[in-house]
């Protein structure tokens, strides 16, 4: 065996940051509301409690205006996960309270369909999130590990779970039936 | 007639808009008619979510083609008010679910057609067809996913479910044609690099289903157009049962908000 042959293993690799996340961050980042934002870090998705906005990568943009009467008008532009998703709702509606809450008063919501939400929109913590959920989050190749025991021995039970955005699993290690964030 | 000269009145691009919001609006109808009555629990659950991704898809379409229209109508008066001679979706979506394999054939069908128009959509010059296109795509690649599986289960299974599958096939074979015909209005906005060609997309489709069908030892024959109509609001006599059902809240009870 020669030195070259040395294979890179699960700890060796660095943890990166897809970069559909890491350009999600840096576009906060540099925006010039940064406190909006992080009211809207307030705001989950109703179905999975703990799960923010941005860490469901729902939260696209929080952009700042000046309406007629030159008062600050906010606008939050959020883009579904599914497109019959009917979480967009109460989703829109949370946000508007939550900044109305803060003091903010003219807000409202855009939905938009572009770019298309895809769950390498999802943050690391958003991931952290589902897991503690016990829900198994997206996996590029669909290889679905049980939030439960951890093992990698898992079937599929059917191809849509609770939702729309979720396929059901059962672990043949624990016997455990839960439910997989479907890669998309 | 007054209704299918409304249609021909139409812009070609809101008359586009709106003949693809009621494709994916009576497809989503008639899947969520299985909410509750799927074989299975899982399965009902299934193909509700399906429902539910054509629902969207079709109230997609809708607002883009109020804005197309711009007189104050909602997606809801679109979809609720609108009589069975102003729908131009294309028959097969309006079809009866039928039995199981009938809605899983129709399935794999409509998913093989939409695989690959909607890669054709992502093409398009207008930028709010391109983004629901974009949305689109990424459901009804899962849709194909899951409808393969089944029907190769139900061909390969007993005798009764493969000879549900072949009668299927053979009741939705006629209504496939129209899923590839270009009416002048259409070619319009093709040539305009709007709307895809749909006649290019049939020897794909032949191909696919056919070899798809091989494996199960069904032989399937070419596609030739034989029903036409939706596009002009002509009907099979479901559509307007189905629109009793659908448009009875918004209908009985007005501006009614759930």
């Amino acid at each position: 065996m020669t030195s070259a042959s040395i294979k890179p293993n699960a700890e060796h690799i660095i943890p990166t940051l897809h970069p559909v996340f890491a350009e999600r961050s840096s576009f906060r980042a540099d925006s010039v509301c940064g406190e909006l934002w992080d009211i809207l870090d307030q705001v989950c998705d109703p179905e999975l409690p703990g799960l923010t906005l941005w860490d469901l990568g729902v939260l696209q943009d929080v952009q700042l205006s000046n309406d007629a009467s030159n008062n600050q008008q906010i606008t939050v532009v959020i883009t579904p996960t599914y497109s019959g998703c009917p979480a967009v709702d109460a989703m829109s509606e949370d946000a508007i309270k939550a900044l109305n809450n803060a003091g903010f008063n003219q807000v409202k919501v855009a939905v938009t369909l572009a770019p298309a939400w895809s769950t390498d929109m999802i943050s690391p913590n958003g991931k952290k999130q589902l897991r503690a959920l016990s829900i198994a989050p997206p996996n590029e190749h669909d290889h679905v590990d049980c939030p439960v025991c951890g093992s990698g021995e898992t079937e599929v039970l059917s191809q849509f779970g609770s939702t729309a955005c979720k396929a059901m699993y059962r672990c043949q290690s624990c016997s455990e039936v839960f439910d997989y964030f479907k890669n998309l | 007639m007054i209704d299918t000269f409304v249609i021909q009145e139409q812009k070609p691009l809101y008359r586009f808009i709106l003949a693809l919001a009621d494709d994916s609006l009576t497809l989503s109808h008639r899947l969520a008619e299985w909410c509750s009555n799927g074989p299975y629990l899982e399965e009902d659950i299934a193909l509700s979510n399906v429902a539910l991704d054509y629902i969207g898809r079709a109230r997609m379409f809708y607002q883009y083609a109020t804005k197309l229209e711009d007189k104050g109508r909602t997606e809801d008066d679109l979809a609720y008010l609108r009589n069975e001679r102003e729908f131009t979706n294309l028959l097969i979506h309006e079809l009866p679910k039928g039995d199981f394999a009938f809605t899983m054939v129709r399935q794999f069908f409509v998913d093989v057609f939409y695989n690959l128009y909607l890669e054709e959509l992502l093409k398009s010059r207008d930028e709010n067809v391109v983004a629901i296109a974009a949305k689109s795509i990424k459901e009804t690649r899962y849709h194909l996913k899951r409808s393969k599986p089944w029907i190769r289960q139900l061909a390969e299974g007993t005798e009764e479910s493969r000879q549900r599958i072949l009668n299927a096939l053979i009741e939705l074979k006629d209504f496939v044609g129209e899923l590839f015909e270009m009416p002048a209005w259409e070619q319009e906005l093709c040539d305009a690099g709007i709307a895809p060609d749909r006649s290019n997309l049939q020897q794909p489709w032949d191909d696919y289903v056919q070899k798809f069908l091989a494996i199960s030892e069904i032989e399937y024959h070419d596609t030739v157009l034989r029903i036409r109509g939706g596009r002009d609001g002509i009907h099979t006599e479901h559509l307007g049962h189905m629109l009793c059902d659908m448009q009875f809240l918004q209908r009985s009870h007005p501006n009614m908000q759930w």
